[in-house]
């Protein structure tokens, strides 16, 4: 018992020390900071200092391959806002927690972040269904979601800010470019077995047969986790169409390519236009498999321009010399820092004002150049067409004008 | 179908024919180690795939040591690493069987759990190791683009590859099952467990071997499939529905149902997604399966075992 009090008291002279010191820093802080009963009318886990964020993304189970690059661009973020001062003159600490590439487990520990830590915004998710998943509670609770990956459209929510592309501006103006640039009229669509391949296909379907004049010589979906895709080589062979368009995603991805090259078909012969193929999933294919090919993103780690050069460098710096960068990567980079503009803008942390602030918010220190908050909550921006090198990094040879971002396009459902 | 001349046409349909024999040595790869040890020793190992994973990244590590280190051997770097993946998945399946398995004989059901909870751990170890990406290990160009007999026909290499490591594989199990002293304590103890403890037969001993042989070549196959496929954390788990399927279609007891079953399930899948799409093709292949193991629930071929 003695030595209880003992050890509580020695204890508690430690903590008075530190607590004075805490003291003097807030004084000081807030000599320049708005004080937090202002910044703070909802109860979010706001302090003098310190404002706390949440992250959720898988890192473990079969998602972990892809959401790997976010978690470390969000906290790579993060870090630097925090050395250049934070946000509102506070730090910014994360919750990170694991949804384990299961869909329940998002929603849970969407719920935990939002009820339990309250945090101020989550950047997180990576699959649509992952979103899908937390967007009720998110909506429930009034939290802000930060979501990174291009994905197929047709959702738009108060408490969503979408920093990857949505499908028609990933889709139309690759489409355009590569009838242009090749001449082509047939096409041959193919794609994993899901809502966003489907989607995405039937836009580009209708692009093609009604804008473009073209047509759809076949449209076939394989089952994610197929393996073998000789039979769809030989029926594609059959049909000679001037490009294949290709959404195959996961552990097919790897399959499909290899196979691909094996069965002949190389960039001499065919061309081929992908739209989820970035440098992550080159890893895993090997350049060889892809060389020549075309993918249509809006953002590749070759882009030349100040912003990106000074983004990989970090990066790299951070997470060693081998990292590479794609496309969702950059747009979870986004994320913390267009937050950061629109509490400032908003001059608070609350989730309905920060919301309010954000349509109009522009990021001119963008790796992919200039990116603008549309009030539909999705982004400005410009798509690009790399061509694949062996050396797993693309070269970009096209650049589209900005693009205004339409979850719900006409004419196109 | 404008624009293919009867002759393209002959050469599509002679290259659908090669797809079709190029699928039936993948399903009889990925199956034959899964075969051996649940159909010798009745133990549902779930951590099946997990072994291909450890033969792919093998493979991997190979790959990059000869590019780091020996540069010059590139081209033969492979053969030496389908041999590392059976040594090193072996050894792991020898682990295994000692700390997990052999505790776990009785109690099947037990051992599909514990197995597949070893699956889980084992694809943490993969990616906190190699990390959460695919990794692409180079491969010989001997063993990359197609083999071209006229200007339409593309035979791939890989699969010629595949096609003949399965060949060799399958004779040399074969011959070891049906030939050598330990093939023959393998196939008594399957037969009558206690009458060959009986006689002699080290029942324990021979139940570490085949777990081990099976994991071995688990890890070969796992080799061969970085010409076709990804390696990453949980490549090795994509495989692991259609091995089982394999398996228990031909009849777990046999070798040649396994073949005759890999061959009809390649053929079937092959000849569908060429005339419909893959996702229905898969529907029926899987349909016609339940239908056919619903009339012999022992599958297509089936030996007469003392239980």
């Amino acid at each position: 018992m003695i030595g209880e009090i003992q050890r509580f008291t020695r204890a508690k002279g430690k903590s008075l020390a530190v607590g004075a010191l805490a003291l003097l820093a807030a004084a000081q802080a807030l000599a320049s900071n708005p004080p937090t009963s202002q910044v703070n009318t909802t109860g979010l886990r706001v302090t003098d200092t310190e404002v706390y964020v949440g992250q959720l993304h898988s890192a473990t189970g079969t998602m972990a391959i892809s959401e790997t690059g976010s978690i470390q661009a969000e906290q790579l973020a993060i870090e630097q806002i925090n050395a250049s001062g934070g946000v509102l003159g506070r730090q910014i600490k994360i919750i990170q927690e694991d949804g384990a590439s299961d869909w329940p487990t998002f929603a849970e520990k969407a719920k935990k972040l939002l009820v339990n830590d309250r945090v101020a915004a989550v950047f997180g998710c990576w699959t649509s269904a992952s979103r899908k998943a937390v967007l009720p509670i998110f909506e429930k609770e009034n939290g802000l979601l930060y979501y990174p990956t291009f994905y197929e459209g047709l959702e738009q929510s108060k408490n969503v800010i979408y920093t990857g592309q949505e499908a028609t501006q990933q889709i139309i103006a690759g489409l355009d470019w590569i009838a242009k640039e090749k001449g082509a009229k047939t096409f041959y669509l193919v794609g994993s077995d899901y809502i966003w391949p489907r989607t995405s296909n039937k836009i580009a379907r209708k692009h093609i047969e009604n804008v473009l004049k073209g047509t759809v010589v076949g449209e076939e979906y394989y089952p994610l986790g197929h393996t073998q895709f000789g039979s769809l080589i030989n029926k594609i062979k059959l049909k000679k169409p001037d490009v294949i368009y290709s959404i195959v995603v996961g552990g097919s991805n790897v399959a499909w390519w290899k196979q691909l090259k094996a069965a002949g078909i190389t960039a001499d012969k065919q061309t081929i236009l992908t739209i989820s193929v970035t440098e992550d999933e080159v890893l895993g294919i090997g350049g060889e498999n892809v060389e020549g090919f075309y993918s249509a993103m809006k953002y590749f780690q070759s882009l030349d321009n100040e912003n990106n050069k000074k983004f990989v460098a970090a990066f790299k710096a951070k997470y060693g010399p081998n990292a590479v960068i794609g496309d969702v990567t950059q747009a979870a980079y986004l994320g913390p820092w267009l937050w950061k503009a629109a509490v400032e803008k908003a001059g608070s942390f609350d989730v309905d004002k920060v919301v309010a602030a954000s349509p109009g918010i522009e990021l001119t220190t963008a790796p992919e150049g200039y990116v603008k908050i549309h009030p539909n909550h999705h982004l400005w921006s410009k798509t690009r067409i790399g061509v694949w090198q062996r050396n797993g990094q693309a070269k970009v040879i096209f650049e589209s004008d900005l693009i205004e971002p339409d979850p719900f396009p006409k004419g196109y459902q | 179908m404008e624009g293919i001349s009867i002759s393209e046409f002959g050469s599509i349909l002679m290259m659908q024919g090669f797809n079709g024999l190029s699928v039936f040595s993948v399903l009889l790869l990925m199956a034959l180690g899964l075969a051996i040890i649940f159909g010798q020793m009745g133990v549902i190992n779930m951590a099946h795939g997990e072994f291909l994973t450890i033969g792919a990244y093998t493979t991997f590590v190979f790959s990059y040591l000869t590019q780091t280190y020996f540069p010059s051997l590139m081209s033969t770097y492979f053969l030496f690493a389908i041999v590392g993946a059976f040594i090193f998945a072996g050894l792991v399946g020898l682990l295994v069987e000692w700390l997990l398995i052999r505790h776990l004989y009785k109690r099947p059901l037990d051992s599909l759990l514990a197995t597949w909870g070893l699956s889980l751990i084992m694809q943490q170890i993969f990616r906190s190791t190699f990390g959460a990406k695919e990794v692409s290990a180079t491969l010989p160009d001997w063993l990359m683009g197609s083999w071209q007999p006229t200007d339409t026909i593309d035979i791939p290499l890989n699969g010629l590859f595949v096609m003949g490591l399965t060949i060799v594989l399958t004779c040399l199990v074969g011959l070891f099952m049906y030939r050598s002293r330990l093939g023959l304590k393998m196939r008594a103890t399957t037969q009558n467990r206690v009458m060959a403890g009986a006689v002699g037969i080290n029942t324990a001993m021979v139940d570490r071997m085949t777990f081990v042989l099976g994991c071995g070549i688990a890890g070969v196959a796992g080799a061969a499939f970085t010409t076709i496929g990804s390696t990453g954390p949980t490549s090795g788990s994509l495989y692991i529905v259609d091995a089982f399927l394999t398996v228990v279609f031909g009849g777990a007891q046999s070798l040649l149902g396994t073949l005759a079953s890999a061959f009809t399930i390649a053929q079937t899948n092959s000849t569908l997604e060429f005339f419909m799409t893959g996702s229905m093709a898969k529907v029926i292949t899987l349909l016609s399966i339940i239908a056919i193991l619903m009339m012999r629930p022992e599958g297509l071929f089936s030996i007469k075992v003392r239980k």
